[in-house]
């Protein structure tokens, strides 16, 4: 959109020589552009031709499969948004799709990652029969079932919180919802959305691993990609190719980091409402001080500018003006009771249904032996999430008060939470086997390998915004040891801390779906545990089983989050909040 | 755009533009309780004519201007724009906002264009009289700044240009000045003014709500006062001055004066009603506590003391303190409530208990504050009996504000109770624990 460059004095008319930033950014645009038509050609071919390029774990194919699981990602990033704009906007303007939309999302929020491939890719490869594409869809979707109720959240709250004043305005110079929409809900949604979408990555590297190489009963699906890689690496016990795969995936992530996030959290700042200057450093990117500075740049953006700009603008050319008698009709009660009678009706036809199919193979003594798994993994949630707090709640505390070690280690901690794990259990299964441990207690950790860094970078974060004057005051009355992290340290940096492992115990749930069943080779080490129940009747096809886990690990999850993290999140923004 | 609007003095024929005919306002609160807002309030607005509404905060002139914006729908009565009903946003009518209500990722320019877009002006035209706008109000060379790099003032000339730039005939100002400091509010008031006396300002005329009495004596032709629970139009005043109007000139003295004069009556008639209320037995309940703090109260009876010698004249008073009238008028209203202090006619008088409280040491003060608190103020009396009572003396929060919700909306229990809690905790009559959300006796005396 015009204007939404930081500065239009760029665009003034002078200098049209192309500078060494107008080389970079063009070598940049045109190779992703490459990249993707590449791809996407190999993507849309029948399956059988597929199947006839066996996997290779020659690391020089890596490169290939990096690409293919990048693509996956992105298409899952922009459905996704899509979703997000619909399902958010929808549910701000209609107060009764808000009352079944919301609740619908903290439900699919709870439901394992994991087991939405498991219902959905014989749908997907039953919509493109005998061909790849229906597999790549299930795929996808594993990408976009890992991030867009996290986006649509937090688009939602954004367009709650629009600032009353902004929206008067809007309102008093008759911008209609579609300009208001891009102007500004759009707009002062965007720094939290594009937070949130940065902070789903982690979740979606995993599952989009986890999904290229997936069975479902009968059903087994390789897709090329470094997930696919890996699997066929643990086949082989191939711990060379593991290895190659854990490097190409840092540097695809660092690259992904660099060239997509950095510079859209950087771009957004612009959108923050705070009218005074902002407190630390706003981000960097260098990409974006690139195409910024790049005049070249800007003339090859400028026609997409002028296209979105005049797509904004679009006017619908009738005024709808709906007879009140009609909007009185619409607005009143009995609407309400008629809507709500049709959803309770539909939910108990569901219930009804979900029930029946679930006891055409099992009875009340398999939902209490699955209660009983779900406490184990519970456990294990809850001890490995204290287990983690213990170490990196003071390593945070620490190098957060150091402004230049946390300059350092923060972007290190955010790039380990992206980095998709699973990739490392192979190695765990290997020293686990080795040393003869238990299983039940060492594949533990695996479920929070990945999602304990989300303590330490909320922690530092805390840390680092920690009041200076509370500090110098504690030091000038020698608080010292234990007394200064109980009295100071500790209750300053609570709500961050909530907010990191309320992250960290959604992830480590869902990681329980994959990490409580590892295998090497012919090797398959097992943990009890609601997640293995889930995993082993996923890859028998023993839907009824699926359902059950599934639902009972959502039902485990959502009180968790009411009983347990919300609250602890209310106290801790109510009587610890700094401000 | 000087051109585009007639000479003022060509349009000041009186013909009424806005007609507001026994408008009531009122919000739902809770299943069954509706907040009255307004009730029955008529005024009509003519051409040429800059109209103030003052009026404290809560007497709902912040709620007739967004009826008049549009931005809301009266339950009551009828508004006419130019012979029309008004419904919704209108033609011809701009808004400025207290909080300027810039989008902050647009530029200043983009920022004023923006308000032509839904006139369906094509962008060649936008562009000019944009900058036009921008040129009239002051803001040459800030076309392509960011609200976030201007300061207040300029923000507020943002928010002017983006009003004026639609060419309305009625400019809306929602308290404009209030955020903004004392001289640069003080500089845009004039400029708007000459402004308008040189008939630049492509208007008819202007509404502007505000708490401020001098700056509606300052700038207004007519100045409705507005009395508050429930907001209704309590007097008018005219106001025939010459501009430039000088603060200092006795004439502009005496207005100003007499606005304090009819501003303070309905607080003497409240706090009368409220004093027979508390000698009610069980009665009294109702009235609305401002949480004001104890420290503000004790410095105004020390000023009222030491500088004042016991009386004030309120203008004064709020001058000496560079307080306005929305400060000032909860202090002065809580110590005649005490029994503090006593207003009358635009004068504050300390009470005899006033003077031994001024006078008093620390301890001494706190047992006259909390003697007062417990014979004038009926619920923090509740309370504490209802603690004597118990024998644990202990008792939950809800306990009081479900029996307060009886006689009023939810909000104003809760702030009713925390004026109470606080209060309370000064004087030690009881205390209040925050966590476990009850009174108990535990620390006092």
């Amino acid at each position: 959109m015009a204007g939404r460059q930081p500065s239009l004095a760029i665009l003034r008319p002078g200098r049209l020589v192309p500078s060494i930033w107008d080389v970079v950014v063009f070598g940049l645009v045109i190779g992703v552009l490459a990249m993707i038509a590449f791809g996407g050609h190999e993507t849309v071919q029948p399956l059988a031709v597929a199947n006839r390029r066996p996997l290779s774990l020659d690391p020089v194919n890596l490169p290939y499969y990096a690409l293919r699981t990048t693509l996956r990602m992105l298409l899952g990033l922009i459905f996704s948004f899509i979703f997000t704009f619909g399902y958010g906007a929808l549910a701000q303007k209609s107060r009764r799709a808000e009352m079944v939309l919301i609740p619908a999302l903290d439900i699919l929020q709870s439901v394992p990652v994991m087991s939405f491939a498991t219902f959905t890719l014989a749908f997907f490869l039953n919509l493109f029969p005998g061909n790849v594409i229906g597999a790549e869809l299930a795929s996808v979707f594993e990408v976009f079932t890992a991030q867009a109720w996290n986006m649509t959240f937090s688009f939602y709250q954004s367009l709650k919180t629009v600032p009353r004043d902004l929206s008067d305005v809007s309102d008093s110079m008759r911008l209609g919802g579609w300009r208001r929409f891009w102007t500004l809900e759009a707009p002062f949604a965007a720094p939290g959305l594009i937070w949130n979408a940065m902070m789903s990555m982690s979740g979606a590297w995993f599952f989009v691993v986890a999904s290229e190489a997936i069975s479902v009963g009968k059903t087994s699906i390789t897709l090329p990609g470094v997930g696919s890689y890996v699997a066929l690496a643990i086949l082989q016990k191939n711990l060379g190719a593991i290895g190659w795969a854990i490097l190409v995936m840092l540097v695809v992530i660092l690259i992904y980091d660099q060239l997509l996030f950095r510079p859209l959290v950087a771009w957004s700042e612009k959108f923050r409402v705070e009218l005074s200057a902002a407190s630390g450093l706003p981000p960097q990117s260098w990409l974006l001080n690139f195409i910024q500075r790049a005049r070249l740049a800007q003339t090859i953006f400028k026609p997409l500018q002028i296209l979105a700009d005049r797509a904004v603008r679009l006017r619908s050319p009738v005024a709808v003006s709906t007879p009140r008698v009609v909007s009185e009709v619409w607005a009143s009660r009995w609407v309400d009771y008629l809507w709500i009678s049709v959803i309770v009706l539909a939910s108990i036809s569901a219930a009804w249904f979900g029930i029946g199919f679930v006891r055409t193979e099992l009875g009340p003594s398999d939902v209490v032996a699955t209660v009983g798994l779900g406490f184990i993994t519970l456990a294990r949630v809850l001890i490995l999430i204290g287990l983690a707090s213990l170490i990196w709640v003071p390593v945070g505390i620490w190098v957060g008060l150091r402004p230049k070690w946390a300059e350092r280690v923060q972007p290190v901690a955010q790039f380990l939470a992206a980095f998709p794990n699973n990739l490392f259990f192979p190695v765990a299964v290997v020293t686990i086997v080795y040393f003869h441990g238990l299983p039940d207690i060492w594949l533990s950790p695996l479920i929070i390998l990945g999602t304990q860094w989300y303590i330490l970078f909320n922690v530092i974060a805390g840390a680092t915004a920690f009041p200076n004057d509370l500090l110098e005051a504690a030091a000038s009355f020698k608080l010292k040891g234990w007394a200064w992290w109980r009295k100071v340290a500790l209750p300053g940096i609570f709500p961050y801390y909530i907010t990191g492992a309320i992250t960290a115990s959604g992830g480590a749930w869902n990681a329980s779906t994959v990490a409580e069943v590892v295998s090497w080779g012919k090797t398959r080490l097992e943990a009890h545990g609601l997640g293995a129940y889930i995993y082993n009747a996923s890859v028998k096809g023993d839907m009824q089983r699926v359902v059950l886990g599934v639902a009972v690990m959502s039902a485990f999850v959502v009180l968790l989050n009411r009983l347990v993290w919300r609250r602890l999140f209310d106290f801790a923004s109510r009587r610890l909040a700094l401000n | 755009m000087p051109a585009a609007a007639a000479p003022r003095e060509a349009h000041k024929t009186g013909e009424v533009l806005l007609d507001i005919d026994k408008v009531r306002q009122a919000y739902p609160r809770g299943p069954s309780n509706t907040l009255l807002v307004l009730d029955g309030v008529s005024l009509k607005l003519k051409s040429g004519e800059i109209v103030g509404l003052l009026g404290r905060s809560g007497s709902g002139k912040s709620s007739l201007l967004r009826i008049i914006a549009g931005l809301a729908r009266p339950v009551d009565g009828k508004v006419t724009w130019r012979g029309r009903p008004l419904v919704g946003p209108s033609d011809g009518i701009a808004m400025v906002f207290q909080s300027f209500a810039l989008f902050p990722w647009l530029t200043v320019l983009e920022n004023v264009e923006i308000g032509l877009e839904p006139l369906g002006v094509p962008a060649a035209e936008r562009r000019t009289r944009s900058l036009e706008a921008i040129d009239l109000i002051g803001l040459d060379g800030f076309e392509n700044a960011y609200p976030k790099e201007l300061s207040g003032g300029m923000r507020q000339r943002v928010g002017f240009a983006r009003a004026l730039v639609v060419h309305p005939e009625l400019l809306l100002m929602d308290e404009p000045f209030s955020a903004l400091d004392v001289l640069t509010a003080e500089t845009l008031r004039t400029d708007l003014i000459e402004l308008w006396t040189e008939g630049k300002l492509p208007l008819r005329s202007i509404l502007i709500v505000t708490h401020n009495i001098e700056e509606a004596v300052l700038m207004c032709d007519r100045v409705i006062i507005f009395a508050a629970n429930p907001g209704r139009i309590a007097a008018e005043v005219k106001i025939d001055l010459k501009h430039p109007r000088n603060r200092d000139d006795p004439a502009f003295r005496a207005l100003v004066d007499d606005i304090y004069v009819r501003m303070t009556k309905p607080l003497e008639a409240a706090a009368r009603a409220a004093q027979q209320a508390a000698s009610a037995a069980h009665g009294g309940m109702g009235i609305i506590l401002p949480d004001v703090s104890t420290n503000d109260l004790a410095g105004l009876m020390e000023t009222l003391s030491g500088d004042f010698d016991g009386k004030a004249d309120l203008p004064e008073l709020a001058d000496d303190l560079s307080m306005e009238v929305d400060e000032l008028f909860p202090l002065a209203e809580t110590l005649q409530l005490f029994g503090l202090a006593e207003i009358a006619s635009g004068d504050i008088r300390l009470t005899e208990s006033g003077r031994r409280f001024v006078e008093s040491d620390v301890d001494q003060r706190k047992r006259i504050f909390g003697e007062q608190l417990l014979a004038r103020v009926p619920i923090a009396a509740l309370i504490r009996r209802v603690l004597d009572e118990r024998p644990s003396h202990r008792a939950p929060y809800r306990r009081f504000s479900e029996e307060l919700e009886d006689v009023m909306s939810e909000d104003a229990a809760d702030e009713t109770l925390s004026a109470v809690i606080t209060w309370g905790r000064y004087a030690e009559v009881f205390a209040y624990d925050e966590q476990s959300q009850a009174f108990s006796l535990e620390n006092p005396e």
